[in-house]
């Protein structure tokens, strides 16, 4: 039992079943991500959609959880191939977001 | 000593670390939406992610779940994927950023789709273990949703489709970007009734992956075929696409990845998957909502491919009275002109012109022409595409406009230099109410006293269909590279 507690409990909480936490959180952050997203400028379309891209590599911490040792070791292969493709996605797409939006800050301030 | 379950012990440090690694993200969002505070948004998103990484492997070594095995997996992984990411980012050109938006954004999809099957195999090792056991209860092995319940399986399989779907489509968004692709059909895949079939056998699969399954064998092939045919759906779902609506795409995949991740959390209850997922897939429906209405396009018109058709027999008709120019014939009307406003468009991109636009751009504003830019929210291959190409050649923040702020102003301007663009300066948005592009808000370039047109050829833009702005009176056509017609302008200019 206690061996893949990791990955079927964290979070829950005794009197909530974790789906219902779960559906809360998801039901929030959706609102709060539409919000945050209203009144963005086009200029910063393209770098918001290569950073949202980024954080959408959060999949990494999963493929780190299907390398624990309660996984065989297929899941584990899986998970390793998961890890290099999760970090290409977070790594480039951090990098290269910041590469954009160093171009908007290098610009020459106006003259006075 | 009483061996608690291992969540109870230390589930809490790790919710803290998860719970600062949701409001890091959720400040990176919401700084990376504003010029002055996005680069500090997107150092804030990458720290959300490295708290949620280092929490996640603490864990894990604290609890001891970390064999020697899975260090020689996770070590190298992490070093190899990181340094793979890195190179790429670094060496990929500012012209190129759409497509390897779209190639990252199809890796983060295909991660989770693995993550789902790991858990299939996972199960699998169970149900195994259930079959060998004397005394077999009957049903016999174990089902994905007997181990998790419903949610568990609905959850494992929405991570493989959604993963699959963002991965393939992801790929042929960007072969289609690169221009590898231009077709709306794969064989049979891309039509409709293929795409209800392979949903219809998708709904299929993920009743019996999740629900029926419940030997390792059936587990993997039920499970396995389910990505497969995702995998083929993604393809179907995006070659109808046409090349003129890719942003829109790329930004529906981003937002597809996000959920993904998310559904990926619901398998794993995950919490900070699940608002980090949740974020990204918010905001990339919010992102593509806006695009269409900059396109004036429906986001049905653009997943169906509506456009991708209608206009290509128009554009083979020839144009009769197009009057061209050469660099050296311009540069006396560029020489008296004290308006000048350059409309960019992918053509730009192409030719890597934008800083001998700023070349050209400075010597006019040393000869007292004020000259201004005309951005069009989805100018080049992605909104904002633009802004970042002509940031790079430093031309000054200021003298960007958006197309709301500077229709008016064509009216004084003298020359509007048309650099690439095609489908965003066509009249046929204002005039034609059976083009395919009719109700596109269009920068009204014809409004200048003279428009000049850089392009290599009186080819078709993205859109498929032609141009009338290339004959009207006031228009002059300088078929060349930009970067080389810049070139020359300048050249000529410095002689006048």
């Amino acid at each position: 039992m206690t061996a893949f507690a990791l990955v079927s409990s964290t979070g829950g909480s005794a009197s909530m079943p974790f789906l219902l936490v779960g559906l809360w959180v998801l039901l929030l952050a959706v609102f709060l991500g539409i919000e945050l997203i209203q009144k963005v400028p086009p200029t910063l379309h393209t770098p918001l959609m290569s950073g949202s891209n980024a954080i959408s590599g959060i999949t990494i911490v999963g493929s780190l959880l299907s390398l624990s040792s309660d996984y065989p070791l297929t899941g584990m292969i899986l998970g390793a191939i998961a890890i290099v493709l999760a970090m290409i996605n977070v790594f480039g797409g951090f990098i290269v977001t910041h590469r954009m939006l160093a171009m908007f800050r290098e610009r020459p301030e106006v003259k006075k | 000593m009483i061996q608690l379950p291992f969540a109870a012990v230390s589930a809490p440090g790790i919710e803290v670390a998860y719970m600062a690694s949701s409001a890091l993200f959720v400040l990176g969002i919401k700084f990376l939406g504003k010029v002055k505070t996005a680069r500090k948004g997107n150092q804030i998103a990458a720290l959300g992610m490295a708290v949620a990484m280092a929490a996640t492997l603490w864990e894990l070594l604290q609890a001891g779940k970390y064999s020697g095995i899975s260090w020689a997996f996770a070590g190298p992984t992490l070093l190899f994927g990181g340094l793979l990411g890195w190179r790429l980012a670094v060496r990929v050109p500012m012209t190129a950023m759409p497509e390897f938006v779209a190639i990252f954004n199809g890796l983060g999809g295909l991660a989770s789709l693995l993550v789902a099957l790991a858990e299939v195999s996972l199960i699998a090792v169970l149900a195994n273990d259930r079959l060998q056991l004397p005394g077999l209860p009957s049903p016999a092995g174990l089902t994905l949703s007997r181990h998790g319940g419903f949610d568990f399986a609905i959850a494992v399989a929405l991570s493989v489709v959604i993963g699959a779907v963002t991965f393939s489509g992801s790929m042929i968004a960007y072969a289609k970007l690169a221009g590898k692709v231009n077709k709306s059909r794969f064989g049979p895949l891309g039509s409709t009734p293929t795409n209800i079939v392979l949903g219809l056998l998708t709904l299929g699969l993920v009743v019996w992956g999740g629900f029926i399954a419940e030997t390792p064998t059936e587990l993997w092939i039920a499970n396995g075929s389910l990505a497969l045919v995702s995998l083929a759906l993604g393809v179907g779902l995006t070659m109808p696409i046409g090349g003129a609506d890719m942003p829109v795409a790329i930004a529906l995949l981003n937002s597809y990845s996000g959920i993904a991740g998310m559904t990926t959390g619901f398998v794993l209850n995950n919490n900070v998957l699940i608002v980090a997922g949740s974020l990204v897939g918010a905001s990339g429906i919010i992102l593509t909502q806006i695009m269409c209405k900059a396109m004036n396009r429906s986001l049905s018109n653009v997943l169906l491919g509506v456009m991708g058709d209608t206009g290509s027999a128009a554009s083979k008709e020839g144009y009769t009275k197009v009057k061209t120019t050469t660099a050296e014939e311009l540069a006396p009307l560029l020489d008296a002109a004290r308006l000048v406003i350059i409309v960019p468009g992918y053509g730009l991109a192409v030719a890597q012109a934008q800083h001998k636009v700023r070349e050209l751009a400075s010597l006019l504003e040393k000869q007292g022409c004020a000259v201004k830019y005309a951005i069009h929210p989805v100018a080049g291959r992605m909104p904002g595409h633009m802004n970042i190409l002509l940031a790079e050649a430093n031309v000054p923040y200021e003298q960007l406009f958006e197309l709301d702020h500077i229709n008016d102003e064509f009216a004084q301007a003298d020359v509007a230099l048309v650099l690439g663009a095609n489908d965003v300066c066509n009249p046929a948005a204002n005039d034609d109410p059976k083009s395919p592009i009719a109700g596109m808000p269009v920068l009204n370039v014809w409004n200048a006293r003279t428009v000049v047109v850089v392009k290599r050829s009186l080819s078709a833009g993205y859109a498929g269909i032609r141009n009338e702005l290339f004959q009207l009176d006031n228009s002059l056509m300088l078929l060349a590279d930009a970067k080389k017609a810049m070139e020359d302008l300048v050249t000529e200019l410095k002689a006048q």
